[in-house]
């Protein structure tokens, strides 16, 4: 059976496992599980969205928390300001991701390397420090967001199993819309950058345009993400943009496989899973989690889809 | 007489103290294979570069069909008809040959913002690919990835990739560097064929290739072209035997 290998098996039971989870929450009456896991599902997307520049673009952005920020207070500043209907939120959200997307990307795009982490990084402080001022939107302390948005009688956010199962469509679309990118025209040229610019530009390739659409593309789907974490916690504050928290997604995109479809999903999983446990076990939680991590990334090159992989042929 | 294909004028590359492109001007006429020669330290790269956009030259021209292109952007050049060849392999390692070949025939197929059709299933970007592979004799291994690929075979995939962009102009550094003997022969073959299509620039340290390929052969020494004329005259040439004094015997002996 060369069809089924270990990394698409393991790949196929957590969705499944993910798909069904609302199921098991209500029959055995554990309602944490469901919320825990649509914060899993909503970085998960994250993940995925950092993944498509990171992995397949080769642009280590250190930043991509920022999308996170943009698109939560989009939600929580518009809810504040009486706009409640997500048909208005969630488009709002996109668009003003994309043009910040736009705009960086832009700038962070003239740099390579080194040079491209830290403006990336430099960015996403500075956002983090303009919300901080919002003092009209919370500024540091953050911004309650009253009222779920609205999307009148479609889908109702309130409502954990919906607002869960909403999360895990635009998780799954979201990975589907990246597959078809990364074997498109436009994906094999964004790749071929990442594994030799020069060679690309010499066969006719002009490298930035490609590299910032990519760059935008990624930005809009992590806006999304951050629409539904303000969603998911009525609640929106700078902290979600601070840097550690782009070295979180970072972190599960490596630890689970850069450059693989679901490596973000699994790596999002399991992270916050073990945050999750360990930080129940001991309050130096941080300590386990440090060392686990290395040893994934040490000797599962590829990280756990690579593991798995090698798994499969020996 | 017709404008001639390329045309470079006094062109000038410093870098620093050092001349690396001293005056050089030339022409290529549309059929000609045009060889560039010289010791190493010669200038050579340096003035590709300038050709192909990947270096600014300080002063002096570069035109395409009539056209100047001394300022334009690499990829820019390419779409007006110009390939190259680098002269340490440079392909997308992680790719398979066909989708190297394939990708340098998407660049000039229309546009790549195409976000959603799978690029390899496009039947006439493959089928480019497919016939640039065969014209070089790598068909059998197009699904092979490049990193797996003998250094041989990659040196030909990098012509594949040139040609693949339907060229008018292919400029060819160093094509035969680091290949074996019979390898060397089955390029000098390939060349002979090619040229039948294409007009090319060959630098090349292989002289008895270069003897045996070009209409007319440029020397540089130091930067500056030094001699510029058929394979005979060069051979006959008493500046280039003393620039050559090394390689003398190559020169002179090879018919």
């Amino acid at each position: 059976m060369k069809a089924l290998t270990v990394s698409k098996a393991v790949t196929a039971l957590m969705l499944a496992g993910l798909v069904l989870l609302p199921l098991y929450s209500q029959l055995s009456g554990n309602i944490f599980i469901l919320t825990l896991f649509t914060r899993i599902v909503i970085l998960a997307l994250a993940a995925a969205s950092l993944n498509l520049i990171m992995g397949f673009g080769g642009m280590m952005s250190f930043g991509h928390a920022a999308y996170l920020g943009i698109g939560g207070y989009a939600v929580g500043m518009l809810a504040q300001e009486g706009v409640g209907s997500g048909f208005i939120q969630f488009p709002v959200a996109l668009a003003a991701s994309a043009l910040y997307g736009l705009v960086i990307g832009a700038l962070s795009l003239r740099t390579r390397g080194v040079y491209f982490i830290m403006i990336t990084l430099a960015f996403a402080q500075m956002a983090y420090y303009v919300a901080s001022g919002l003092a009209r939107y919370g500024g540091d302390d953050g911004l309650t967001v009253y009222k779920r948005s609205d999307f009148s009688g479609l889908i109702n956010l309130s409502n954990r199993t919906q607002f869960y199962y909403l999360c895990l469509g635009c998780l799954f679309a979201v990975i589907f819309l990246i597959w078809r990118i990364v074997n498109s025209r436009f994906g094999l040229v964004v790749q071929g950058l990442r594994s030799n610019e020069q060679r690309m530009q010499a066969i006719g390739f002009p490298a930035k345009r490609y590299q910032l659409v990519c760059f935008v593309i990624s930005g809009m789907m992590c806006g999304l993400a951050g629409a539904l974490l303000a969603n998911n916690t009525d609640f929106i504050s700078p902290a979600v943009m601070y840097w550690t928290r782009s070295g979180d997604l970072m972190v599960m995109v490596i630890l689970g496989g850069m450059g693989t479809l679901f490596g973000p999903v699994i790596g999002a999983v399991v992270y916050l899973l073990l945050e999750e446990f360990l930080s129940q076990l001991t309050e130096y939680w941080a300590l386990i989690m440090g060392p686990l991590l290395l040893l994934i990334v040490l000797f599962g090159r590829g990280g756990i889809m690579g593991l798995l992989g090698r798994l499969n042929r020996g | 007489m017709a404008e001639p294909l390329l045309r470079v004028e006094k062109l000038v590359r410093r870098f620093g103290g050092i001349v690396a492109t001293d005056n050089v001007s030339l022409d290529v006429s549309a059929g000609e294979l045009h060889a560039i020669i010289g010791p190493n330290g010669a200038g050579k790269t340096t003035l590709i570069s300038q050709l192909t956009g990947h270096l600014e030259p300080h002063s002096g021209s570069v035109s395409l069909g009539g056209r100047d292109i001394t300022y334009l952007p690499a990829y820019r050049r390419c779409a007006l008809g110009l390939a190259r060849s680098f002269q340490i392999t440079s392909l997308l390692l992680d790719f398979t040959a066909a989708d190297n070949v394939a990708l340098a025939a998407q660049a000039h197929a229309g546009t790549s913002f195409r976000f959603f059709a799978n690029a390899r299933k496009e039947k006439g970007l493959r089928d480019a690919a497919h016939a640039a592979l065969d014209r070089v004799g790598l068909a059998h291994r197009a699904d092979v990835l490049v990193s797996r690929l003998s250094h041989g075979e990659r040196r030909q995939i990098e012509l594949a990739v040139a040609l693949a962009s339907k060229p008018k102009l292919l400029l060819l550094d160093e094509p035969m560097a680091g290949l074996g003997v019979t390898e060397s022969q089955g390029m000098v073959k390939l060349l002979q064929e090619l040229r039948k299509e294409v007009s090319i620039v060959l630098v090349e340290h292989d002289m008895p290739a270069v003897f045996a390929l070009a209409d007319r052969i440029s020397v540089l020494v130091y930067g500056r072209v030094i001699a510029s004329g058929d394979p005979a005259a060069i051979r006959a040439n008493e500046d280039v035997k003393r620039a050559y004094l090394g390689d003398q015997h190559v020169v002179t002996h090879h018919v």
